[in-house]
């Protein structure tokens, strides 16, 4: 139990923190869904990492392979990065329509453009 | 070959493969007759399978014939039953509402890409609550999730885009939640089946992840329900998305949260550990309480109908999660028939209120000024809905609410009995304050002398406003179901 046999999850746990703070901390609509896909990326190390033992080869029925890896975190991995690809892709595209009718990728430019839009509605 | 033992595969299946037709199709009409059809069927297939569990069986569906717990498995009892006719029920009356609905509000060459992501929309909540596998709810999650925020954004305001960005940033950080602590149980068990999970973790000797899994389980779940102080995304995109979008939704996308959040505590974490020995109970009391008085005070404040409704869908969760924290069966089953009457109630409001949008032009309360005298029969349907949400005897509002302070009773927590009808007194406030802008006020002269609303926009809207009075004065289906669905569930970990 060092730090060095859990760096797999060390460099996890780093990632995960790091891209939820860049989708905290950042305005810029890109910028979070950068954070986002680091947020994401992270679990797939979770759930791959552990699943991979040393000297372990893919499930192979012979008589000379004893000792196997895991392969399921790898599929379910391989489903989790299309869902990540398909929510990042329908993201983008959302930002490309804010940009289209704002004018601004920036979240408190929007929420400002926003307000502005509330205050005339009001005053209708 | 008969069709029956292959119920719980077409449930998921015949709405997922009208998507992809619909898209086929290119044509508005055609996939709305589609969709509306395999809605209705999902409906029916629904309420074969509630007849099937309510015995008591439970049913086990073996994709591709590969036994559980290796394969996926589809498992119907009667709680995921019941929330099944819930969903596709709504479904089945809400499509026929989309079609004059959306004809006001989406482009038409867009339509049949709507009844696309209606459908996936449906097929990712019926499967997140057919699913007997952690993974699977994963994906079907994802599924419904990415349809939503399509939906979302299809709104004609340009807020809907943002409203619908930012779903998607909490949306997705609440998923990735859920799937880490999918992965930390897998890791520990070395199973994704949620039964096989259950029989397996008492066994397990290191207790931190489990109790980790617990916690990231409970906020990513907690943000998809919007559970106060995780609401934030709910007012802005209900308030923005399309009229029959927000019917949909605010009738099933939260409840089926909550019914995921039922299945991870009772069938896999077990009730000892959640309810027992740590503090959950009180967190959960205390959230719920401040969603039931906080988001009611906020509606009552709001400028616009649907975001007054969303903020009052915020408060009404509340109770959902109160009847949970009490950790009894009658508090359980409080929690599953709230989550039904609930469902009826603002599927039933956010209709009627789309009829308003329809002729007024927009949700602003300024614009509805005098609607009531305009539109007396519509103004009349929220105003029974509000009764609804108040908690008046003969409304579905007053069989949760009544439970509710059964289960508190049971307790001995006579503030709590307080606290539930001094919340409903908030209710009258912002109930009170529709009434008042749309009787008390002179109508805007803007508003079009033809005021007459198609059929298929009044009657389903009307259908669920006799079903939240006839279930309130009639509430032997919902509360014999959930009774019996919370005993079941009570008795998984027992």
């Amino acid at each position: 139990m060092s730090l060095a046999s859990h760096f797999s999850y060390w460099v996890t746990i780093f990632l995960m923190v790091a891209g939820l703070f860049i989708v905290i901390a950042r305005g810029n609509l890109i910028k979070k869904l950068v954070g986002l896909a680091i947020f994401q990326t992270s679990v797939y190390l979770l759930y791959i990492a552990p699943g991979k033992l040393i000297g372990g080869t893919a499930p192979i029925l012979a008589e000379e392979f004893k000792v196997y890896s895991s392969p399921l975190p790898h599929v379910l991995i391989l489903t989790a990065i299309v869902v990540g690809v398909a929510t990042l892709a329908l993201g983008l595209a959302l930002v490309v329509r804010i940009r289209e009718t704002y004018g601004s990728i920036e979240e408190d430019e929007i929420l400002a453009a926003d307000l502005a839009d509330g205050e005339t509605e009001a005053g209708r | 070959m008969s069709l029956a033992p292959h119920l719980p595969a077409l449930q998921v299946v015949l709405p997922l493969l009208t998507a992809p037709a619909a898209v086929l199709l290119r044509s508005g009409g055609a996939a709305f007759l589609l969709v509306t059809a395999a809605a209705w069927g999902a409906f029916a297939i629904s309420l074969g399978l509630w007849q099937q569990t309510a015995g008591g069986e439970v049913i086990s569906y073996a994709i591709g014939n590969w036994p559980p717990p290796w394969g996926i498995e589809l498992r119907v009892d009667r709680l995921s039953a019941f929330v099944l006719v819930l969903v596709a029920g709504m479904a089945a009356v809400v499509l026929p509402y989309c079609r004059q609905s959306i004809e006001r509000e989406i482009p038409r060459d867009q339509h049949y890409l709507f009844y696309a992501m209606f459908a996936l929309c449906l097929t990712g909540l019926l499967g997140i609550t057919i699913t007997g596998d952690a993974f699977n709810i994963f994906v079907f999650l994802e599924i419904s999730s990415l349809a939503t925020y399509v939906l979302i954004a299809l709104g004609r305001d340009r807020r809907a885009l943002v409203a619908a960005y930012q779903y998607l940033i909490v949306g997705t950080i609440g998923a990735t939640f859920i799937v880490i602590g999918i992965g930390l149980l897998y890791l520990t068990t070395g199973t994704l089946n949620l039964a096989d999970i259950g029989t397996r973790l008492p066994q397990v000797s290191g207790e931190r992840p489990v109790l980790a899994a617990l916690a990231f389980l409970t906020v990513g779940i907690c943000l998809k329900l919007a559970l106060f102080p995780l609401h934030q995304w709910l007012p802005n995109a209900y308030t923005f998305a399309p009229s029959a979008v927000t019917a949909f939704l605010a009738a099933t996308a939260t409840k089926v949260s909550v019914y995921v959040l039922l299945r991870f505590y009772f069938s896999v974490f077990g009730e000892s550990l959640v309810f027992d020995r740590l503090p959950l109970p009180g967190i959960m009391l205390l959230l719920s309480l401040a969603a039931m008085f906080v988001a009611s005070a906020v509606a009552a404040f709001q400028d616009d109908l649907k975001r007054l409704l969303a903020y009052s869908s915020v408060a009404q969760i509340g109770y959902i999660t109160l009847g949970l924290s009490f950790d009894s069966q009658s508090g359980l089953t409080a929690t599953i028939v709230h989550l039904f009457n609930h469902g009826l109630t603002k599927g039933a409001l956010f209709m009627l209120a789309g009829c308003l949008v329809a002729v007024a032009g927009g949700s602003g309360l300024a614009r509805l000024a005098g609607i009531g005298r305009a539109m007396p029969v519509t103004a009349f349907g929220i105003v029974l809905g509000g009764l609804s949400l108040i908690g008046v005897p003969g409304t579905v509002g007053f069989v949760s609410k009544w439970y509710l302070v059964l289960a508190a009773l049971e307790k001995g927590q006579w503030w709590l009995v307080m606290a539930i009808v001094g919340s409903s007194l908030l209710a009258v406030v912002y109930v009170w304050r529709f009434v008042e802008i749309a009787w008390f006020r002179e109508p805007p002269a803007g508003l079009p002398a033809d005021r007459r609303l198609p059929l298929s926009l009044q009657a389903p809207a009307w259908l669920l406003v006799a079903a939240t009075v006839y279930f309130g004065l009639d509430a032997s289906f919902t509360v014999g179901s959930a009774a019996a669905a919370a005993e079941q569930l009570l008795g998984m970990t027992r």
